[in-house]
Formats: C-alpha cells, structure tokens, sequence
C-alpha cells in the first residue's frame, strides 16, 4: 500500500546551502549555478557550465546519478505537507516515487510564500507545481530529442527516464542532465500538463516520506534540536495574562546548580508578542527546570486580574437584553416574521475558551551571532517568526535566518510567533545557542486560545414548516490593542462572523448582530477558526428548527439549501457558496450511512450535518448510543467531503478526515478551560483531558466526491461537522438538545 | 550531582546528574536519544515512554536514580534495523501524522505485543490508554497493532 520512501531531514546545525552541496557530494555531482534568487522572482538554473546536476528551479534537482532531490517549502506539521506537494511535481515530472528525496527548505523569499494555515498550503502551489514538473519534464525530453536528433514528439517521458519507442533507445534523467542544463527554462504557463486519467502516482496511497525516521525517534521536531555549546532555557510569564514583573529573585536562582544565568525581560504590550517575563538559562532542561521551583516573581497583574469565564457569562447574559454593537446583517423584517410565524424557537448556545494543546510543547532554538540571528523553529508561519523577532528586536530580517523544523502538531497554535521572539531575545543575551522549552504548563497557560462565545439564536417557521426568520446575537470577545497610534477593539480569532455565514443569504428574514466583550485573553487561530464553533451552533440549532417543524433534519436542510447552485456573497471579500455541492455531498453522505432508513430504538440516534470552509464542502451523519445512565458511544460516523478534482496523497487525505472527526469528538466532549482572575485555571492534562483512544468510534467511513473544482486541502474542513452531526444524532437518541460545551458538562441521563 | 552507569539500548552509558533528574532529560539532553519526547512531564500523555526491563515506564516520572541496573530501552533502540513488527506496521499503514507522540505509542505497543501476541481491540483499547496522540490517529494506531501482530505471527512461522 505505502511505498518505499527515502527522505533526508536536514541537520539542524546545517544550513539548506550546506545541506544541499552534502547531498549533492554524497550523489558524486557537484552543484552548478545554484541559483537562489533573494528576490525570489527567478527560478531559474544557470545552464552555464557543464552540468552534473540538472536544477531547472529552486524545488528541484536531478543529479547525474539519476537521484531527484524536491524541496518542500511548506512546514510540515502532520498535516502530510512534505509528501502530497513533492507528489505533484514527482506526477508531472514523470519520476519513480521512490527514487525521490524530500528536503524540507529554510525560509526563504525565493520560494515564495511558506504559511501553513488556512488549509491553503495545496490550492496555493498545486498548480504552480504541476507545472514546476511539467516544466522539467519538457525540457528532459527537449535534451533527449537533442542527443538523438529527433522530434520531441517523439519521444516520451516516463519512470526517470525519456524513451523513443520506435527505435526503442532510452536515456535515464541522470544522463540527459549535461544537456538539459543547457537548455533555456520555457515559459511554465506554456507546458503541457498530463492528463489526469495518466495520472500514476496522485490519488495512490503514498506513505508519509518522514515515517520511517518517525518510527525509529530520529532528530525531527523543534525540540530535538542540539547543537554545540547549546543552552537550554525556560521563561516564566506573569500567570495573568500581560502581567508585568516587579522583581524577581534572580541572584538566587543564578547561584543554583547549573545555571548559567536569570534575567528579566521586559517586553512589549503585544498580547501574542514578546510578553513580560524572567528568564533562566542552564546548562540542561532539568537544571532550568528545577531552578525554576525556586523562582520567586512579583508580579503586576494589572486590570486583567479582574476577568473570570463567569463573569464573561454573567456580562453575555445582559450584553444579550440589548441590541448588538455591530450589525452584521439586515434582510427583511425579522420582528415582523417572528410574530407572524406559525411555530418559533429560541435557544442559547455556548462554548469555553480552548487550548490547542500541541503534543509537542512550544520551543525553539537561537543563536546570537555577529548582529545576526539563526532561528530553528517548529513553525506553521516561518515569515510571522522573522517578522516578529524584527520588529521587536530591532534586527533586519536580512539579518535572521530561520530554519522550519518538523511541529509536533500545528491547529494553529504555531500560526503565532511569540516562542520565537522570545528565544531570540533570550538567545541575544548571550553567546551560546540557546534552546527554549516551554513546560506542558506553560504550553496550557499561555496559548493564544479559541476563543469563547455566546448565540442567542431565535428562528421563526411558518404554516408550512418553512424557515422564515433567523435572528442570532453573537456575544464574543476582542482584545484593546493600539492600532495606527489609536486605541480599538480587535476581535480574537474565531470572535468574528461573517454576513454570509450559513444560514445568511438563505433566510429572507435574517437579523445578525455582535456585540464583542473586550478581554485581556490572548486568541488566536484554532484549527478551522470560527468553523469549529459556529458548524455547532447553527447546524445544530437548524435541526431544531427541523424538528419543530415535524420535518426530516436531512429533507429540512435540503429545503433550506434551496434550488441555486452557485450563491454569490453579499459581502466585500465574501465568498461565494456552491449549494449545489453542498446537497450532493448531503446526499451522498445519507446514502452511504443509511439515513432513516432504520427505526432506532430510543437511546440510538442518527444526526446529520453540513459546513463549507475552507474551500470544502463537507456533510457528516454520526449514529450514538447514549445508555440511560448518560453514557455516550460514538459508534459510526460517515463523512463525506468534496474538495476538488483531486486527492493527492489517499493515504494522507483519509488520515486527515479520521483525525479530524476524532479531534471535534475529544474537542466536544471534553476540551474546556475555566479563566479566574485573569488567569487559566487548568494546568496540564490531569485537569485538561484529551481524548485517547477507547473514546474513538469504531467506525470512521471516509468518502470523497470528486467535481471539477479546483485541488483544495484537507487540514480543516472535515473538522467542523462532527460536534453538530454527534449533538443532533444525542437529540434523536434521546430529546436532549445539547446547548453547552463540552459534553463532559451536559447530563445525558434518560428514562 | 551524583554519577550514574545506565544501561541503554544494549550499552553501558555514563552519565553525571542530579538525582531527581527525570530518565527523560537524560535520556535527551544528556545521550542525545531524543526519539523519548517531553509531553506533559506529569505522566499523562505517555510520549516519553521507554522499557525499563521490557516494562514500559513513563521516563518523565522516573528520577534517574531509580534507574539502577535496570535495562533501559528507547524508541531508538527498540530493533537494532528499525524493523520491528510495528515499526514496518506504521510505515505500512502510514499511521503517523505529526508524528510526536508515535515513538512512546510504538513502545507500549511492543509491550502489550510481548504479553499478547494477538490482542483484541479492547486489550488493544486498555493498554493503550495512557498515549494520547493530539492529531487523533487512534483507528490507525489499532490497526497498526493487528498489522504487526500478522507480522511478527509471520515472521515466526
């Protein structure tokens, strides 16, 4: 199933310029005409001398063994990256998987942009590196017809090698390189592409290309990083979010063993920046760690030492008797509609604070050298890194050199930058690298969190069991933060709503209000953000609506999705939304699990739900069983997705929506963090449980529709339609709407 | 500090560290083994999972000083050619996603492997308990145990 794989992770002490001329030495070719364009307009290779390897851009390079060498430009973060876009090039350019090498690139300009987030990694590159290979290919074949004198189109490309079949001749890729170096780079726009239905290698099951350095514990991730002389580093913040330090023990802590040196950094006011702290720097994690123990900090807690989660609930309560502070959306006359509506229904929706909880806890290593900085980061945002260090430090960027390790997972913690400023700042304190590693506590402590919130939906039906109405008041959370010399209120991730969101567009009387509470809680994006939350509360408040309008949930959507298939936004930089899509994947999703078609038993149920994001379109159908004592089982769940044309890696595409239906269970049923005083109260993962796996449904069914849509990716969008699908299936089960998350706290008792 | 002769993955390792230092930051900072992974330092998360005499321990709860004349073996040392039967598994079925948590599930693996060549989903279930994977690749983690089991089932007959 898998195949055969080599992949090469680049030391870390080892820069990609090093990295590369190893590679090329170890491959008994010498690297010509490198052409790494600062500018990163050109990606061309200098044909200019004799060539032993064949570069005709900065993700490729044939040597004259034959051996293909692909940069992955992407991190990796476990969302398979470094695999599936080598994999388009290795289709195009017509090259045995297996005599492929992965290596994964520094950031740099001439790669373009580098940001994993937004499950944009694939549509932004697929077409580009289709035809980056297509563009190699062409110019392997034009070097091959050179040497033989004939037509290129006679020749033909296939297994690393160019073949002329009438006279059966065959030269491998590692012999036309000489030549192939000669020849001018045709314009990319101008090759040909392959046929999909040729397609060999995209759409198989290809392993991940670092399983096999995974399996064994090899040096992977930010926190196997070591170098010589290497320091390691802890850095304690203020427990309330920004607090400021008044003074610190540090004459003590700096006559501890092993310890190197403690120092307080002062910081900026930037909530996801480098916040106050003290920092201590040892000569091996235990010793910092255990030094730490005995750090003794005055803190100024300032005004956030004020906010708890429940006085955010008991300020969303009042915030939700008045009109919102920003009207979102006006379509028709929603008072109206409610008091003509045969039936209404009136509900309130709410979800805590989260933590990403990356497995691997944030760090990063720097190293001070001669006013500049070299960075090794386990990042999702590599540019965010350089940037941040920057501004804050002062240093060009010219003058910082990041390498992107391997993330022990992403979901958009490592979207934020703020480890890495703040080892960069510990690192200029002295000479040596320093590595800095956060504590599971830290990690819980001081995320940039999903933030909370609270719908207060009503929605009116008429005679005919129509929805008419939909009026949500969305009571969110924002942080102060000085913009252009002036004082605003910005919304955290996930805090804001677009006028389109589904149902908006769709309901002819549809009132969306928000009002944001300003908080001192540091937010940021959190795998699928805004759609992890708001695919609850309105898929799940639609099957109430269904429900009250004695209507088939699945047939009650269907309805509401309406005739059209293309729905343009209404909104600047709105999207426009394919229903057409969405009711096959709907359809399809209900023939594959069987919708209705079974008389359950009470305390057995089916849900159904759908969320377009992130470019896909997604529907999913849970079946649960929930015992009279509460208990839930997840014991099936059929996910259908469409997102494109194309799946490139199967493997890596399965995986992704496995993973994701797992994590919006373990995120449903337990994932809550409680905040007082200004602080989070959790500290680890004895208190803040994640889901392991005698929680996992038995059966996770994985089908994909293919349209004639553009490539998208898969990180996100199969997330957001578990938690709906899982709630309305516990309503069917067993009459208990489930308002409140988590599950943990909701009883589910029956009789 | 106090001075220690450990034996990991088959060797006889010198080390000098505190006596509360945790087997893990040993095993990373000092050995450079760093396939044993800092999660949660509290064992709850199970990804620093090693074999203390085939056993499977928790490195971060486990002071070096306890260690003694046990046989420690790591993710590193786990088959001398990376080939062990789950090794070849999780390759084969293309378990991992990030990948961090994958080398202490490997070593509980191997271990419930040794006591039960053939596990059923609920043994599988109970022992693998204590090792979260936060990208959630739970149905391959089962899967890739009944793989290794028909492989190493093969390899013995």
């Amino acid at each position: 199933m898998t195949r055969a794989m080599r992949s090469v992770t680049a030391q870390p002490d080892l820069g990609r310029r090093v990295f590369l001329r190893q590679a090329s030495a170890g491959a008994g070719a010498l690297v010509l005409g490198v052409c790494w364009s600062p500018d990163g307009g050109a990606v061309l290779a200098s044909g200019s001398a004799a060539a032993a390897a064949f570069q005709p851009s900065v993700f490729i390079r044939i040597a004259s063994t034959g051996a293909v060498t692909l940069i992955s430009k992407q991190p990796e973060i476990g969302q398979g990256i470094k695999t599936s876009l080598p994999m388009v090039i290795a289709e195009e350019l017509e090259v045995n998987w297996r005599d492929v090498v992965v290596v994964q690139g520094d950031l740099d300009p001439a790669y373009g942009g580098q940001t994993a987030g937004g499950s944009t990694s694939t549509p932004n590159n697929y077409t580009d590196f289709q035809r980056l290979g297509a563009t190699a290919r062409t110019m392997l074949v034009q070097a091959a017809a050179q040497i033989w004198k004939l037509p290129p189109g006679e020749c033909v490309a296939a297994d690393g090698a160019v073949h002329h079949r009438a006279s059966a001749r065959s030269l491998g890729y590692g012999q036309l390189v000489a030549v192939a170096s000669t020849l001018p780079v045709p314009d990319a726009a101008t090759v040909k592409l392959k046929d999909p239905k040729d397609y060999k290698l995209l759409g198989t099951r290809v392993g991940g290309v670092d399983n096999a350095a995974v399996v064994t514990g090899k040096p992977l991730f930010g926190i196997d990083v070591r170098l010589p002389g290497m320091l390691y580093a802890v850095y304690e913040k203020c427990p309330a979010f920004g607090g400021k330090v008044v003074s610190a023990n540090l004459d003590a802590i700096k006559a501890l063993p092993g310890v190197r040196d403690a120092f307080v950094i002062e910081g900026t006011a930037n909530l996801t920046g480098l916040m106050p702290g003290v920092a201590i720097v040892a000569e091996s994690t235990w010793a910092a760690l255990s030094a730490r123990r005995q750090l003794k900090v005055s803190w100024d807690e300032g005004a956030v030492a004020a906010q708890s989660w429940d006085g955010f609930a008991t300020q969303a309560q009042a915030l939700s008797r008045q009109p919102g502070a920003t009207l979102l959306r006006k379509d028709g006359d929603v008072a109206a509609a409610l008091a003509s509506a045969a039936k209404t229904v009136q509900a309130e929706y709410s979800y805590p604070f989260i933590s990403h909880a990356n497995l691997e806890p944030q760090n990063c290593t720097a190293w001070a050298r001669d006013g500049a900085l070299e960075i090794w980061a386990p990042t999702q945002n590599p540019a965010a890194g350089q940037n941040l260090v920057a501004s804050t430090l002062g240093i060009s960027k010219e003058k910082i050199t990041l390498h992107i390790t391997r993330s022990g997972g992403g979901f958009g913690r490592r979207l934020s930058a703020d480890f890495i400023v703040e080892a960069a700042a510990i690192a200029q304190r002295g000479r040596a690298p320093v590595k800095l590693t956060w504590s599971r506590e830290d990690d819980l402590r001081h995320d940039h969190y999903r933030a909370g919130g609270f719908h207060f939906l009503r929605g009116a039906l008429d005679a005919g069991g129509r929805l008419t109405a939909w009026h949500n008041h969305f009571v969110t959370f924002a942080n102060r933060v000085t913009r252009d010399g002036k004082s605003v209120l910005q919304p955290g991730s996930g805090a804001s709503l677009s006028p389109d969101e589904f149902p908006g567009r769709w309901v002819p009387n549809c009132l969306l209000e928000l009002t944001a509470i300003e908080c001192g809680i540091p937010m940021g994006p959190w795998r699928a953000p805004g759609s992890n939350v708001y695919a609850w509360v309105f898929q799940s408040f639609i099957d109430e609506l269904a429900h009250a309008a004695g209507r088939d949930p699945l047939e009650f959507r269907l309805a509401l999705l309406g005739e059209r298939d293309l729905v343009p936004p209404t909104v600047e930089r709105g999207l426009p939304y394919n229903a057409g899509r969405m009711r096959r994947v709907l359809r399809e999703v209900a023939d594959n699990s069987g919708w209705g078609r079974s008389k359950l038993p009470r305390g057995q149920g089916q849900g159904i739900a759908f969320h377009f994001s992130h470019r896909g379109y997604v529907a999913q159908v849970a079946e649960v069983t929930v015992s009279k004592a509460g208990e839930l089982k997840v014991d099936r769940v059929v996910v259908v997705s469409d997102i494109g044309a194309q799946i490139v890696n199967l493997s890596g595409a399965e995986n992704q929506v496995q993973g994701s239906v797992i994590d919006a269970l373990g995120t449903l049923m337990f994932q809550q963090l409680d905040i007082q005083h200004g602080q989070v109260v959790q500290r680890n993962f004895n208190d803040y449980p994640m889901i392991g796996i005698s929680d996992v449904p038995p059966r996770i069914e994985v089908h994909f529709l293919k349209t004639d849509q553009p490539v998208t990716g898969l990180g996100e969008p199969a997330f957001p339609p578990l938690a709906p699908a899982v709630c309305n299936a516990i309503f069917a089960a067993t009459g208990k709407r489930v308002r409140q998350l988590p599950l943990s706290r909701v009883d589910l008792r029956w009789s | 500090m106090s001075h220690y002769t450990l034996h990991v993955n088959g060797q006889l390792r010198e080390v000098d560290a505190a006596p509360d230092t945790p087997l893990l930051w040993i095993l990373r900072d000092a050995l450079g083994l760093v396939g044993t992974k800092f999660g949660c330092g509290i064992g709850q998360c199970g990804s620093c999972t090693v074999h203390l005499d085939s056993e499977p321990a928790r490195a971060c709860r486990t002071p070096v000083s306890s260690v003694g004349k046990q046989k420690v073996v790591t993710i590193e040392g786990l088959d001398p050619q990376g080939a062990h039967p789950l090794q070849q598994a999780w390759q084969e079925l293309d378990v991992p996603q990030c990948g961090y948590c994958q080398g202490g599930q490997i070593m509980t693996a191997a271990a419930l492997l040794r006591e039960k060549p053939r596990p059923t989903d609920a043994e599988i279930d109970a022992a693998m308990a204590g090792n979260l994977c936060r990208c959630a690749t739970y149905t391959r983690i089962r899967a890739g145990i009944h793989r290794a089991a028909e492989i190493a089932a093969k390899g013995k007959s």
